[in-house]
């Protein structure tokens, strides 16, 4: 029977040296102390950050007509939520990111159902108690043909662009809007009043901890991402590595966030697909380094380990 | 008592300095760290580790 | 009882699988070979040490609840341990992960223990990244609707709702710690098993 050869970059040799002492309980309990003391060093030097969440209420007060605008997308279906496909609805075209054939996102289909116009403005709107022109506008709505609200709708967007905020008041100079412009700004003073952020919280229970709405919402608006561009925190400005203020971040998401700064996934519409999947095929890679020949040489090749092992082949050398 | 204690001697909570070369950028705070671990690394492979007579006796 | 019947038991089965492969003197020895002599040994156990810190300090987090740290000094200190001991564990881990690629410690029947090893760095960043979004600020805020597109595009978002507060917090403090716990240990079990690898002989064999 044939003797398998030696690969030196699989098999290791038989250790027929020496055995030295070695307190391994003693070294994992300096190991703790030492990282404990640390961690409270640093932790007394420099604290860590916790810049307070931003509500509906602290968006419309700040920036009333990008919460406005944001939710006359909503109504008229172009918010970024309201075309997004799978998870959240169904559009038509819409395929979700996708690489090559594979479009798993719109294969597994919608699990989060949001319809935006119903769930971020019509039904808040109608819990509000005690408007009867409100509810007239409401009534008005609900009983429109589909044609008369896409008529409505197209009318205040175009108007919208000159949209201004007086005197607490959305101000809107369009003309056969139907109920639209008072939804808006009736919208808007819920959302000043902290009306909305209970409203699509706690919509169907008391105890919640599900903030999906929420966030889609104050997302599909121009203020939160202003607030994350200030802070070096977006997709160009390598943000996944970064964290707010001047604490250091995920430097370990390095490669991540270098892969969405260069071509093809930085003008891709399936760029976060894209870029999973090129790491999840490099980590792969590196997870199954034993198995993939001149790549597990390198350790050998680059010599490296005769400084980690240098004792060791001095000692080989004199004996 | 408790802000004396437990607040931070120093005060990130303000905007950090960014480094940009084309499209590479990086704020001060990971830069630091990164050098750090690779400081660290160089360290550990350069530095002599304690018991090298025990370890010569046990040859 | 007949001694036959005893061997077949599944206890018997086990204890002699488990104490065979790791008898308690390779479970904890007092020796190493003497090769184990460089600082890049100390980075696996300082990572472990890490994991111990960052558990200990999210257990105080635990006692409270999550908005503690936001109104009280003694929890936002508490949440600075946690976030500085997550920064100290990614940093021995990467550390760690270099210093046994130029071993090639996966050489001589280590392979589970470096794939082992690279599962827990992923894990890691899943328990980190559910940690960032379980922290009810801003950083939350922004970190969850963004991270949402790459996980909804794979396919992830259809049950794993980065938006979802409660749930992300429940993998963060139940879900993924069982799973590194998990996987920490089978990884020292592997090491223990297989012993730290020796060093490259000098004048080897043939090339890959």
């Amino acid at each position: 029977m044939s003797k398998k050869a030696f690969r030196p970059d699989v098999n290791a040799p038989e250790w027929k040296g020496g055995h030295s002492p070695y307190d391994i309980i003693k070294e994992g309990s300096i190991a703790i102390a030492v990282v404990l003391v640390l961690t409270l060093i640093l932790s007394t030097v420099f604290g860590s950050p916790d810049d307070p969440a931003i509500t509906i209420k602290s968006w419309s007060t700040a920036a009333p007509v990008d919460f406005a605008t944001t939710a006359l997308s909503e109504l008229n279906g172009t918010s970024t939520t309201a075309t997004y496909g799978a998870p959240y609805d169904n559009v038509p075209g819409a395929t979700g990111q996708i690489l090559g054939p594979l479009r798993i996102e719109s294969w597994l289909g919608v699990h989060i159902p949001i319809n935006t116009a119903k769930d971020f403005v019509i039904g808040p709107l109608k819990a509000l108690p005690g408007q009867p022109a409100l509810d007239t506008g409401l009534a008005a709505w609900a009983n429109a043909p589909a044609a008369t609200r896409t008529a409505w709708l197209a009318s205040y967007t175009k108007a919208s662009a000159n949209m201004k905020f007086v005197d607490n008041q959305v101000v809107v100079n369009a003309s056969n809007a139907g109920p639209v412009p008072l939804m808006i700004t009736d919208l808007t003073q819920m959302a000043r009043s902290g009306a909305l952020d209970e409203a699509l919280l706690t919509g169907d229970s008391f105890y919640t901890t599900n903030s999906t709405e929420s966030l889609l919402f104050i997302s599909d608006g121009g203020y939160l991402a202003q607030l994350a561009q200030n802070d070096h925190l977006t997709g160009s400005q390598w943000g996944m590595m970064n964290e707010t203020g001047s604490w250091p971040g995920q430097a370990w998401l390095w490669l991540y966030t270098l892969l969405y700064q260069i071509p093809p996934y930085n003008n891709s519409a399936s760029g976060d697909l894209e870029v999973l999947a090129t790491m999840l095929v490099l980590t792969a890679g590196l997870t199954l380094m034993p198995f993939i020949p001149g790549l597990r040489s390198i350790p050998r090749k680059s010599k490296v380990y005769r400084i980690i092992w240098r004792e060791h082949y001095q000692n080989q050398k004199k004996v | 008592m408790g802000s004396f204690l437990f607040g931070a001697l120093i005060n990130l909570n303000h905007p950090d300095h960014y480094f940009q070369w084309h499209f590479l950028g990086i704020s001060a705070a990971n830069a630091i760290v990164i050098v750090l671990m690779v400081a660290t690394f160089v360290a550990a492979l350069l530095l002599p580790f304690p018991g090298r007579r025990r370890r010569k006796e046990n040859q | 009882m007949s001694t036959s019947e005893i061997d077949r038991q599944w206890t018997t089965r086990l204890r002699k699988r488990t104490f065979g492969k790791l008898p308690p003197e390779k479970m904890l020895p007092d020796t190493q070979p003497s090769y184990v002599s460089s600082w890049i040994y100390v980075f696996g156990v300082a990572t472990i040490s890490s994991i111990v810190v960052v558990i200990g300090t999210g257990c105080v987090l635990a006692i409270f609840g999550p908005q503690w740290w936001h109104t009280s000094p003694e929890g936002r200190f508490v949440n600075s341990l946690h976030l500085w001991s997550v920064e100290i564990f990614f940093f021995s881990m990467v550390i760690h992960l270099w210093g046994k690629y130029f071993m090639a410690a996966w050489r001589g029947g280590r392979a589970l223990t470096w794939i082992t090893g690279m599962v827990l760095f992923l894990c890691s960043i899943v328990t980190a990244l559910t940690g960032y979004v379980s922290q009810s600020n801003f950083d939350s805020q922004w970190i969850s609707t963004q991270a949402k597109d790459a996980i909804n595009g794979s396919g992830g978002g259809a049950f794993f709702n980065l938006l979802n507060g409660g749930q992300m917090l429940m993998w963060h403090i139940v879900l993924m710690p069982l799973i590194l716990v998990l996987l920490v240990g089978v990884h020292v079990v592997l090491v223990r098993i297989k012993g730290v690898v020796p060093p490259f002989e000098e004048n080897a064999g043939a090339d890959q």
